[in-house]
């Protein structure tokens, strides 16, 4: 299929839109068992995976696709995408294909381990499979297990078959399901007692193949006292044709264990017409089993066409913390419903979430959150601060936020406004001699700045970057 | 160069509604005038328009600037050619943080687009403590819960940054105590040390005693009505605005 016209500004300033020439292993298109069985057999697995697999398909076949949320898209052709595609050699560390490693470079994402980023260590999954992991042997030596999720059914079996569903049933929801039977790949992460990882854990996602839809699992568990500060990236290249992207993360924090989850997604959004882009619908849940436990979400949502993710945390033990940031910049034909889920179900314990919804162009963002207090829950605390800005006149926010409160000792406080990026500040701003442009850049940095604060540093300025180039264009 | 403002026969509506109805006023450098006037006459109108609020449209009329037709440029484009408005009410603009604003807005202002990092936190530095603001200030959301004294040191403090050729000060004694409106003032004189010239839009007479205008002008129902020196100041604290009806009445028929 022929890739988009390089003429549209949008797809000019998508810098990640490009293609990599590469010799790909596919398998057929369509779903069905045959193909979850040719899936399990390319990566070898063991039978308890596929009975996995094929347990969770089966359950997929009964249910039918959420229509609840504040978008408007085609039916999906789940038999016209193709559910595996990897390059055929991709080579290891030093060794690694040099067309890939010359996109990954494109990226900014160094793959060996000579140019390897100082202070964080990357997993980087292309298409179907993950082509390496850095900084391995300073991990090793702490103890902690950072590798691609295929490599973890094959050497951890135990502690994959002991986690994986704990947090995400493969019965939770639609797109779970589906990840459940046809997930290739993702990384996998774990701390074990005690240990606080010295490095950012990232994972770096390309979606390259075309009709290819990526479908990976990430699994992140800190025991006792442990911590980690985890990282996501991801960019596809710019085609007409929509891919879907449906993945599932779950994280699960023992006794008095941290872990810091932040994701800059920057898929390929589409045209200004709203051709092309990515479908992503991801399950994002994160499970506070032990007392004094604490998971902080953090997301910037910069792409996509649609994007469905409600980054959510569990409070079962006493004491224990969730928290939600997030900033959600939607322009031309884009939409978004993005939010978050807080059960409480500990005694003590807090959440916060704090949202940001820029629209510009035409396009639709949607806060959407619940709070859910458990009887269980005594003293549970909650606040939420969900702003909305819109940009132009074309577009639109929403905001559903639901409680649900079963205890009364609990305390829920939610705030909530929208604005429009406002003429008086803008003035404001340009009689300083600040022209209109970088006035409103200005202003929407601010609006969104509690969030990006909560970033890793390095991480957080290339997020201004990027929100930067997003407006650029979108406003006057 | 010859920085001086030229207003001729300015019409203004917004809305399609009239506000200014034919001012002219003439400020050279060096320069300071004040304009009174009651509410509702026109006054922050004017310095909205002086400096671009795009909202308002100029029917008919002129404003140069050194001899530039301020009427093709915008806000920004004005700022860079040395005005400055100090507003009435200046707007709260949340996590942008004041060191950064400045520094922005000073790179802006600079002919080479950028200002040297150190100098200007010395400079910054300095400012501050000359106008008996906390250190802490520059590291807070931009007029994000300031008080209203707070407010309005701050566009003292930008003023002080920027060193414009021309201020406008629209009602910035108004709700200042008197300790704050002296802070206020004398960062004012400050600039008065290099060629500078100043538009002062006030109800009271006490900032006038700080900054000294030569000038006083009266603006009523979009018309600046009565002109004078000093001594109109005291002529309006005891008669009051139905006086300079009658005066401007006079004037006018004198002219005849």
């Amino acid at each position: 299929m022929a890739k988009l016209e390089t003429d549209s500004k949008l797809v000019q300033d998508y810098a990640f839109g490009f293609t990599t020439e590469i010799e790909d292993d596919q398998i057929p298109m369509g779903l069905n068992e045959d193909i979850i069985r040719m899936i399990s057999d390319k990566k070898n697995e063991p039978d308890w995976m596929r009975a996995f697999r094929l347990k969770a398909f089966r359950h997929w076949l009964t249910m039918t696709e959420p229509k609840w949320a504040f978008l408007d898209y085609p039916e999906i052709d789940f038999q016209d995408i193709c559910y595996y595609s990897a390059p055929r050699k991709p080579g290891e560390g030093d060794d690694v294909d040099p067309e890939l490693a010359r996109t990954f470079e494109r990226l900014g994402i160094p793959m060996n381990e000579r140019d390897r980023l100082s202070g964080v260590a990357v997993d980087v999954v292309f298409d179907s499979v993950s082509v390496g992991t850095t900084h391995q042997e300073l991990l090793e030596e702490k103890g902690i297990i950072f590798c691609s999720f295929s490599e973890a059914i094959q050497e951890h079996p135990d502690l994959v078959q002991q986690y994986m569903g704990m947090v995400v049933p493969y019965k939770d929801n639609y797109y779970a399901a589906l990840n459940a039977a046809v997930f290739t790949d993702g990384s996998f992460c774990f701390i074990p007692k005690g240990v606080k990882c010295p490095v950012e854990l990232s994972t770096y996602f390309r979606i390259n193949a075309e009709n290819t839809g990526q479908f990976e699992r990430t699994l992140v568990i800190c025991e006792e006292d442990a911590y980690c500060s985890y990282i996501e990236g991801c960019t596809a290249p710019a085609r007409d044709t929509n891919q879907l992207h449906a993945a599932v993360v779950e994280l699960v924090t023992l006794d008095r264990a941290e872990i810091k989850y932040s994701t800059v997604q920057n898929w390929f959004a589409g045209d200004e017409e709203g051709k092309g882009g990515i479908y992503n619908f991801v399950t994002k849940r994160g499970l506070c089993r032990g007392a004094h436990s604490k998971i902080s979400w953090t997301q910037v949502e910069v792409g996509s066409a649609i994007t469905w993710k409600y980054p959510s945390c569990i409070l079962e033990g006493d004491h224990s913390t969730g928290e939600f940031y997030s900033v959600a910049f939607t322009n031309n034909r884009m939409q978004a419903d993005t939010g978050t889920k807080m059960i409480h179900v500990g005694k003590n314990t807090s959440s916060t979430i704090i949202s940001k919804g820029i629209s510009a162009g035409k396009s639709d963002n949607s806060y959407r959150g619940l709070v859910q207090i458990l009887p269980s829950a005594d003293h549970a605390k909650n606040y939420s601060a969900c702003d909305s800005m819109l940009v132009g006149p074309d577009c639109s926010a929403n905001t559903f936020p639901y409680i649900e409160s079963e205890n009364d000792t609990a305390v829920v406080a939610h705030e909530a406004t929208t604005s429009s990026i406002s003429e008086d500040q803008l003035f404001y701003l340009r009689s300083r001699g600040i022209s209109e442009e970088d006035a409103a850049s200005l202003v929407v940095k601010g609006f969104c700045k509690e969030v990006f604060k909560k970033l890793p540093m390095e991480f957080s300025v290339e997020a201004v970057k990027l929100l930067e180039l997003k407006l650029e264009g979108s406003i006057g | 160069m010859n920085k001086e403002l030229i207003i001729c026969d300015l019409h203004v509506s917004i809305d399609g509604s009239p506000i200014l109805k034919g001012v002219n006023l003439d400020i050279k450098p060096g320069e300071v005038h004040a304009l009174m006037g009651p509410n509702g006459s026109g006054k922050s109108t004017l310095s909205s328009v002086l400096m671009g609020h795009p909202a308002y449209e100029v029917t008919k009329g002129s404003i140069t600037f050194g001899g530039e037709d301020l009427l093709d440029l915008a806000p920004e484009e004005r700022a860079r050619l040395g005005m400055f408005l100090a507003f009435q009410y200046p707007v709260a603009i949340p996590g942008v943080n004041v060191s950064k604003f400045l520094k922005s807005a000073a790179d802006a202002i600079h002919p080479d687009g950028k200002v040297n990092a150190t100098d200007f936190l010395k400079d910054l530095r300095a400012n501050m403590a000359y106008l008996e603001m906390d250190a802490a200030f520059a590291n807070r959301g931009l007029n994000e819960g300031f008080s209203g004294g707070e407010k309005k040191r701050m566009e003292i403090l930008q003023m002080l940054t920027l060193k414009p050729h021309l201020a406008i000060m629209d009602e910035t004694d108004s709700g200042l105590d008197i300790d704050a409106l002296r802070v206020v003032s004398k960062g004012v004189n400050k600039l008065m040390d290099e060629p500078f010239s100043l538009l002062v839009i006030t109800h009271y007479e006490r900032i006038l005693e700080y900054l000294k205008p030569k000038f006083l002008h009266i603006l009523m129902d979009g018309r600046v009505v009565l002109s004078g020196g000093p001594e109109l100041v005291k002529q309006l604290e005891e008669k009051g605005y139905d006086w300079v009806k009658e005066a401007a009445a006079k004037q006018q028929s004198a002219a005849v």
